[in-house]
């Protein structure tokens, strides 16, 4: 009996041992990021973007770990995240938990005022710094321009036209060459929230149930016959597009650039079609905030500001393909992802029918749901073959009383609202 | 200290396991499953049974563990015999048939994905024999049925081992002597395997089907890795709600089910295939 007590005894010291050796390694900054998650990315971002910085610990995430080990934290009032990197939606959630950012110093770079300005997230305080910048375009292999519809310019292309485009290659090739990203894990969502309804109906909340979404829903319909059926498969649209399954896409520019990276000279990019409303688009803009209950706070911003420098920001750039949020000077060897999706980038930002229709603001952790309900909608008329009118209106239901749980005000494109966005 | 304690002491690290990971999470998740912003609540229940997709996910994943079941167990059953009958190369043969077991779940999931994919191995092979001309999709949301062939087809590779094993080990226990005597009156092969095995395989079938079941009901990675989410199943829509809409609580509610629908068939095994008192070997 001796012996097992001595036993007992001596495997308790080893897990306290064990206990605080992992106790003592975490010395570093954790970065604690919803970005850069494919496994290659984070890989550069250690080796390249962070290499110049002592001590920092990148840990980036899935959503759904991100959030609940963020909350987790502050349940507890207390814990070892040093620094959040996450998207303006993830971070506008939680404004009370991040430090004021206001004394980072930023001396000798020029942050977009437009991007500082949402990182008050309508406080006086500093919550986040922008860390990086995206949005979604249109990649093309060169092999389907020859199917491009009479008269239609790249740079400025119509839903309608990119129908006809993809009809002419699947009758021309023999099977459907459109592709779109309507996997587990692709960004379906983001294209109907921001681009393919507020074309059509200039509003991502409130027209939910109108008859030009109608429109637009039956437009995309009419594009799916002639997408390739595989593409409920398809994340990242870089893989089909590049095996030759796809010869016309939309996506994520950091889903896009391995295509352009790996055949630089196959394929052209180009930006999202436009509607009767104009060239909807959504922006991506992702933010760098420290926790009330991060371990060392000045080691957390030194680490951010560390981030915002000119050099850091353009390997940001090479290593995600995420443009930098500040004037940065961009090294003339760029890969060529980015090389060819900043182009599209620029040209669809700046275009005369231009509209924004940002990300969903002020959801709370019900973003997942504001999601499920375009997913759904697609899901069940599309695929599922559901009556449209019946799906939407169900739908809208659910979308507003989404509105009506999470408070949340209209944000662009819809006009703005007193109380809860309304679905009409 | 008296001997009498020590079995108890030796009982309490696995006791105290299962109370802290095991009980108390469950009693967390039941509380979570009906609970809400104000208290007690039935809503995620009602949440998660009123959505469009639940109808679907019970009955795929009640269908998918009706047919796979009973195909490991008949598959089980034959391998095991074979093994039970075999002289030489026992262990070998039995070490082949077992090796699926010792792959994850997810794992086994991308080994068939790699042969149903589009650009997969069952489909460079039928090019390759020009059965046909470009490769077809197999896994797409138009071809559920292909995508339930495929996650069976999976399942029972990955899982039929376990059920093996246990039947073996059944299958050992049983005395040579009731063979000897059932020889004895003329019975044949058959006969013997369905008057003699069977009926004292009954415990063994008794464990292996109840194991199976409930990891049939809790059936996941390999779903998720050939159907993504154009199958749905219970598990997955727990993860989903938990993960991606953010709402444990109605995830909460999803568990409870698998839990009831699990107990539910292990009552039912325990109580169709129990050994009548006085008949144990």
């Amino acid at each position: 009996m001796k012996r097992t007590l001595r036993t007992l005894a001596s495997a308790m010291l080893a897990i306290s041992m064990a206990a605080f050796t992992a106790g003592a390694a975490n010395a570093q900054v954790l970065f604690w990021s919803s970005q850069a998650a494919p496994v290659e990315e984070t890989q550069k971002v250690r080796e390249q973007v962070l290499k110049g910085f002592e001590g920092v610990d990148f840990q980036p995430q899935e959503p759904g770990p991100f959030i609940t080990r963020i909350e987790a934290e502050m349940a507890a009032g207390s814990g070892s995240i040093g620094v959040v990197g996450g998207l303006h939606g993830d971070l506008s959630r939680y404004a009370d938990n991040w430090v004021d950012l206001s004394d980072v110093d930023l001396a000798g770079i020029a942050v977009s005022p437009a991007f500082l300005e949402l990182g008050k997230l309508g406080t006086t305080e500093q919550k986040y710094l922008p860390w990086m910048q995206a949005t979604y375009v249109m990649a093309a292999n060169k092999q389907a321009l020859e199917y491009l519809p009479d008269g239609a310019d790249l740079n400025a292309l119509t839903y309608d036209q990119v129908i006809a485009w993809a009809k002419a290659m699947a009758e021309g090739t023999g099977s459907p060459k459109f592709g779109f990203p309507a996997g587990p894990k692709g960004l379906k969502h983001r294209f109907f929230q921001g681009f393919l309804l507020p074309a059509y109906t200039g509003s991502e909340v409130t027209k939910f149930r109108s008859a030009e979404a109608e429109e637009a829903w039956n437009k995309f319909k009419e594009l799916w016959q002639y997408t390739n059926p595989a593409s409920t498969n398809y994340d990242f649209m870089q893989e089909p597009l590049l095996t030759g399954d796809v010869w016309l896409a939309f996506d994520h520019i950091a889903r896009l650039g391995e295509a352009f990276n790996q055949k630089p000279d196959d394929f052209v990019a180009f930006p999202a079609p436009a509607g009767p409303k104009g060239r909807a688009f959504m922006p991506v803009l992702a933010g760098m905030a420290i926790p009330k209950s991060a371990p060392d706070v000045d080691a957390a911003k030194a680490l951010v500001k560390y981030m915002m420098q000119p050099e850091t920001q353009a390997a940001t750039l090479v290593a995600t393909n995420f443009f930098p949020v500040t004037d940065a000077t961009l090294p003339a060897d760029l890969p060529a992802s980015a090389k060819a999706l900043g182009p599209a980038v620029t040209a669809m930002t700046s275009a005369s029918d231009a509209l924004p229709a940002l990300l969903p603001v002020g959801l709370g952790d019900l973003g997942g749901q504001f999601n499920q309900v375009y997913i759904d909608t697609f899901e069940r008329a599309v695929l599922g073959g559901q009556d449209l009118r019946q799906v939407l209106d169900q739908q809208a239901e659910t979308l507003r009383a989404l509105m009506v749980q999470a408070n949340a005000p209209c944000w662009l494109p819809d006009q703005p609202s007193e109380g809860p966005c309304p679905v009409e | 200290m008296p001997q009498k304690a020590l079995p108890y002491l030796l009982l309490l690290p696995a006791t105290l396991f299962l109370l802290v990971f095991f009980v108390y999470p469950f009693l967390q998740i039941a509380i979570l499953a009906f609970s809400g912003p104000e208290g007690f609540t039935l809503k995620p229940f009602l949440t998660m049974a009123t959505h469009w997709k639940f109808q679907t996910t019970l009955s795929n994943t009640i269908l998918l563990t009706a047919i796979i079941v009973p195909i490991q167990l008949v598959l089980a059953l034959s391998m095991a015999s074979i093994v039970a009958k075999l002289k030489t190369g026992r262990n070998t043969i039995l070490y082949i048939f077992t090796i699926p077991l010792g792959l994850s779940d997810l794992a086994a999931g991308i080994i068939w994905l790699a042969i149903f994919e589009q650009s997969g191995f069952l489909n460079s092979m039928l090019v390759g024999l020009g059965l046909t001309e470009r490769p077809m999709l197999f896994l797409g949301y138009q071809n559920l049925w292909m995508i339930f062939v495929a996650v069976i087809l999976a399942e029972v590779w990955r899982a039929t081992a376990i059920v093996m094993v246990i039947l073996v080990s059944g299958m050992g226990l049983i005395p040579k002597e009731y063979y000897e005597a059932a020889e004895v009156f003329g019975a044949g092969p058959w006969k013997r395997f369905t008057k003699v095995t069977l009926p004292m395989l009954r415990p063994s079938l008794q464990t292996a089907l109840i194991l199976r079941t409930i990891a049939a009901f809790e059936v996941f990675a390999v779903v998720v890795a050939l159907g993504g989410t154009t199958l749905p199943v219970l598990m997955g829509e727990t993860f989903n709600w938990q993960f991606a809409l953010s709402d444990r609580n109605v995830a909460a509610a999803y568990a409870l089910v698998i839990l009831v629908i699990s107990i539910a068939s292990t009552l039912f095994f325990l109580r169709v295939l129990r050994t009548p008192k006085g008949a144990t070997i």
